[in-house]
């Protein structure tokens, strides 16, 4: 069954609709207590004039709200962009002249917590591959805003699965790949696509960031040259603060972007996936006090103790990730033990170096969903949870009023592997409606 | 492969199935209420497999399959059966075929390369898969012998996976590529027309060769020099040997389709990244085509456009269609995922679970013995707890020629399923009664 478009009416009902632009007094309070605004209507004999461009009602058999139970037959109504009800169809009404989309299933727009994509692009040829500049070990001054290709066609592509935000940027693989930045999966720009950046700086604590005949070539020297550079960015940013105006100290594009990390603006986020991996992260978080992201993060189900003691979010290694190599201990399972055990948890895309060239991270909730997540909290994973582990949990990740409005809309049980994503909102905008 | 006979013999004892022919004969195990998925026909909702001897002796509804007195009964309610699935294109097993010395090199076997320990065929069985055919890479014109094995339990050694013919040698096919992978310095192709007029050179050379072979008849005198590569061409040209060739954008495969029909070689068409731009062409030539979906396009330029909507074109076109995990491109435990993949983009479920095992056995040339649940072919199934096509289903069980060689409740089987520690590790070797 696939959803279906259509234009509200209702015989008795007064359209109540302001242009999208404009801020309306009595539609933006109308919704909860309609009877009593049709009476004011009524009396005051007002008709207002259908929108110029319609709003938008989302109606769903089961709405997956991730802010309390699942709402059946549930309505969502936005507004200029941004959620403005959600709850029981018998309780909202849409007003006339909205455009409506059906669908199953509605659930938050998706939330990839941790990608590649817009850096790294479909044809993997050294033109559209930009995750990762072998010319140093650490660059942590390189932005991902300088580099994020908005037109990319992998965007699309995640998007039509339901994806509408991604924490994206350089890729592991070097000792300090550089910076990430937090997007939504459109917009002709990257100026336009943007909610965060800097969002994280990306480092790698595992041999796969390891040189050959060059530094760092052991796990010894990987964390000697992480912990003298942390040193010299700690060294440097109190020079900075205690040279006068006068004569401020010289500017390190490197050196400050560390900064950002040290002073707790933006995390580091540490790829590691051996346990051993892991545990060189936490005491380098330990030791310099920044905000840790562990990222990828394969054998954490042996390192939940000290995981959860250190209070640190786990952005973890796509389900379906090839368990070779250091990740040759992958299981299924781990997100399911993770979120057993109370460590905030959410399902990565990664980064891939051949096919498939993108993730989707609904795909790789779904692997965990069935693995003992269990359907809630997989969603969660992909939504709230990673909404939550990136702070833009105000934006995105749930259906709740004041947020802006990105859904997703289902066939079915979105993780069914036969089910097909109908139609994709990016804040208000219906970005998609070819199911796939 | 060892038999583990002494438990039912003394089984069939206590039971008093004393005659002569009795003894001869392993207990029978029937298979009783579960829903199976014969593939060579419809669904029987409930059904009984009943097998002995590695073979399949009964197979249809409870009501309509006797089961032989004496034979152990095995309660299936609830659950699904269905043939156990087979993989055309698969290489597991740590193989290496042919090396850098040259881009045809039809004188190598595969199967003198394959630790039959490896974890990989693990992994396999957890997935339900029964029958590989494990193959040297892409990186060649063509890569050497490939060789169809069924994964029987406490393998030592390649021979104990071998499927032998009526000749009583073990059966494979030969495998070829064209496209950007053969591509590199001399001696290796340089463009697509180089790699055509190798091929074709070594075909015409074969053709000589063949005629040599067919004049000198029983007289050895008469009789080329040997020419172990040369010899396996001809087998090709005999139609005895199947090639297996991966093939991505439309124009490569027209191009094999013209040099199938210049030197009247079988061949399967594999991965088919373009197949959907040239369905009728491919349908008109009556080659059957074994696909690969991924869970993205991209990664090279001339995978760039592979799509879901392969198995349903391919369907409607009327051309024979199988699925491969290519694995370790895709991961042998979620094979049945491929299938489902396919149907959301439109395929038949009929076709889909055809193309995971029947389909797959035609085009190894296998299709008497294995791909479907009918009396006589080898004893081969999957027992599933639910629906094969969706995301929460498990595998349960994997049964090849009558042995159980997958099992969810063990926990060295479970490790492998779902991945944990110790999951990455090559299998220990098994020491049968040593120290006894």
């Amino acid at each position: 069954m696939f959803g279906r478009i259509r234009i509200a009416s209702r015989s008795h009902t007064l359209s109540l609709c302001c242009g999208p632009a404009s801020r309306c007094a009595l539609q933006g309070s109308s919704i909860m207590n309609r009877p009593v605004l049709l009476a004011l209507a009524v009396a005051l004999g007002v008709l207002i004039a259908p929108c110029a461009a319609a709003q938008l009602a989302v109606r769903g058999d089961v709405v997956h709200t991730m802010a309390g139970a699942p709402i059946e037959n549930g309505v969502v109504l936005i507004r200029d962009g941004k959620i403005q009800a959600v709850g029981r169809a018998r309780d909202i009404a849409i007003p006339d002249g909205w455009r409506v989309l059906e669908a199953p299933v509605v659930t938050p727009g998706l939330v990839d917590v941790r990608s590649t994509v817009g850096l790294t692009g479909i044809y993997n040829h050294p033109h559209d591959q930009d995750q990762l500049d072998p010319s140093s070990p650490m660059q942590p001054e390189l932005r991902a805003i300088d580099a994020y290709n908005p037109r990319e066609q992998l965007i699309d592509w995640v998007r039509s699965f339901g994806v509408t935000t991604a924490h994206t940027g350089h890729a592991p693989g070097a000792l300090i790949s550089g910076q990430t930045i937090i997007v939504k999966t459109r917009g002709a720009t990257v100026e336009a696509a943007l909610v965060r950046s800097p969002a994280a700086v990306a480092a790698t604590l595992d041999p796969s960031a390891q040189r050959q005949d060059d530094s760092p070539g052991t796990r010894g020297k990987m964390m000697a040259m992480l912990r003298a550079e942390l040193i010299r960015a700690r060294e440097h940013m109190t020079k900075r603060e205690q040279a006068g105006d006068d004569e401020p100290a010289s500017r390190d594009l490197r050196l400050e972007s560390l900064g950002m990390a040290l002073r707790g603006e933006t995390p580091l986020m540490i790829t590691a996936n051996r346990a051993q991996d892991i545990a060189s992260a936490l005491r380098l978080a330990d030791e310099f006090g920044f905000t840790l992201w562990l990222d990828s993060a394969v054998e954490s189900y042996v390192m939940m103790e000290e995981i959860l003691a250190a209070g640190v979010p786990v952005l973890l290694h796509p389900t379906m990730m090839r368990s070779v190599g250091n990740a040759e201990n992958l299981s299924f399972e781990t997100a399911a033990r993770l979120a057993d055990a109370g460590i905030p948890v959410a399902i990565q895309s990664g980064y891939e170096g051949y096919v498939p060239k993108v993730r989707v991270v609904l795909f790789e909730a779904a692997i965990a969903a069935a693995n003992g997540l269990g359907f809630e909290r997989a969603l969660a994973s992909i939504t709230i949870d990673a909404a939550r582990i990136l702070g833009i949990e105000d934006r995105a990740g749930s259906i709740e009023p004041g947020k802006d409005a990105d859904l997703a809309l289902y066939s079915g049980d979105p993780f069914e592997y036969t089910s097909r994503c109908l139609f994709v909102v990016i804040e208000g905008d219906v970005v998609r409606d070819e199911p796939r | 492969m060892m038999k583990r006979v002494g438990a039912p013999l003394a089984l069939m004892i206590v039971l008093g199935l004393t005659s002569a022919a009795s003894f001869a004969q392993e207990r029978a195990r029937a298979f009783v209420g579960a829903q199976i998925y014969p593939v060579s026909g419809d669904p029987i909702e409930r059904g009984a497999l009943v097998v002995q001897d590695g073979k399949i002796i009964g197979v249809g509804p409870v009501d309509q399959v006797p089961v032989p007195r004496g034979a152990e009964v095995v309660d299936a309610e609830g659950l699904v059966i269905m043939p156990g699935l087979i993989c055309t294109h698969s290489h597991i097993g740590g193989i290496g075929g042919a090396d850098r010395s040259g881009p045809i090199q039809p004188d190598v076997r595969i199967f003198d390369s394959i630790n039959v320990l490896d974890s990989g065929f693990r992994r396999a069985v957890a997935g339900g898969l029964t029958t590989l055919n494990i193959m040297p890479g892409s990186g060649h014109l063509l890569s050497g012998q490939t060789i169809y094995v069924k994964l029987r339990p406490d393998a030592r050694r390649i021979e104990d996976f071998f499927i032998l013919d009526s000749d009583g040698e073990p059966m494979g096919g030969l495998k070829m590529a064209n496209g950007t992978n053969p591509l590199r310095a001399p001696p290796f192709p340089g463009t697509r027309g180089k790699s055509a007029a190798l091929m074709r050179e070594r075909f015409v050379q074969a053709q000589e060769y063949m005629a040599k072979l067919d004049r000198a008849g029983d007289d050895p005198e008469k009789a080329p020099a040997r020419d172990i590569g040369l010899e396996a061409l001809v087998e090709v040209l005999q139609g005895k040997r199947i090639v297996h060739h991966h093939t991505h954008r439309h124009d490569d495969i027209i191009t094999v389709l013209r040099l199938a029909k210049e030197f009247d070689f079988r061949v399967v068409l594999h991965h088919v990244s373009e197949a959907w731009l040239v369905a009728d062409e491919i349908a008109a030539a009556g080659a059957p085509v074994s696909m690969i979906l991924l869970d993205s396009p991209g990664g090279k330029l001339e995978a760039s456009r592979i799509s879901l909507d392969t198995g349903r074109v391919m369907e409607e076109a009327g051309v024979r269609t199988a699925f491969h995990t290519d694995d370790w491109i895709t991961d042998s435990r979620l094979f049945l995922r491929m299938a489902a993949l396919g149907v959301r983009a439109g395929m038949s479920r009929a076709g889909a679970l055809e193309a995971l095992t029947l389909a797959g056995a035609e085009m190894l040339d296998l299709e008497d013995r294995i791909g479907s649940l009918e009396v006589g072919k080898d004893a081969d199934f999957v027992i599933l707890d639910g629906d094969p096509l969706s995301v929460y289903t498990k595998v349960l069980q994997t049964w090849i020629e009558g042995e159980k060689v997958f099992d969810r409740e063990d926990p060295e089987d479970r490790l492998h399923a779902v991945g944990g520690y110790g999951a990455g590790r090559d299998q220990t070797p098994y020491f049968c009664c040593f120290g006894h």
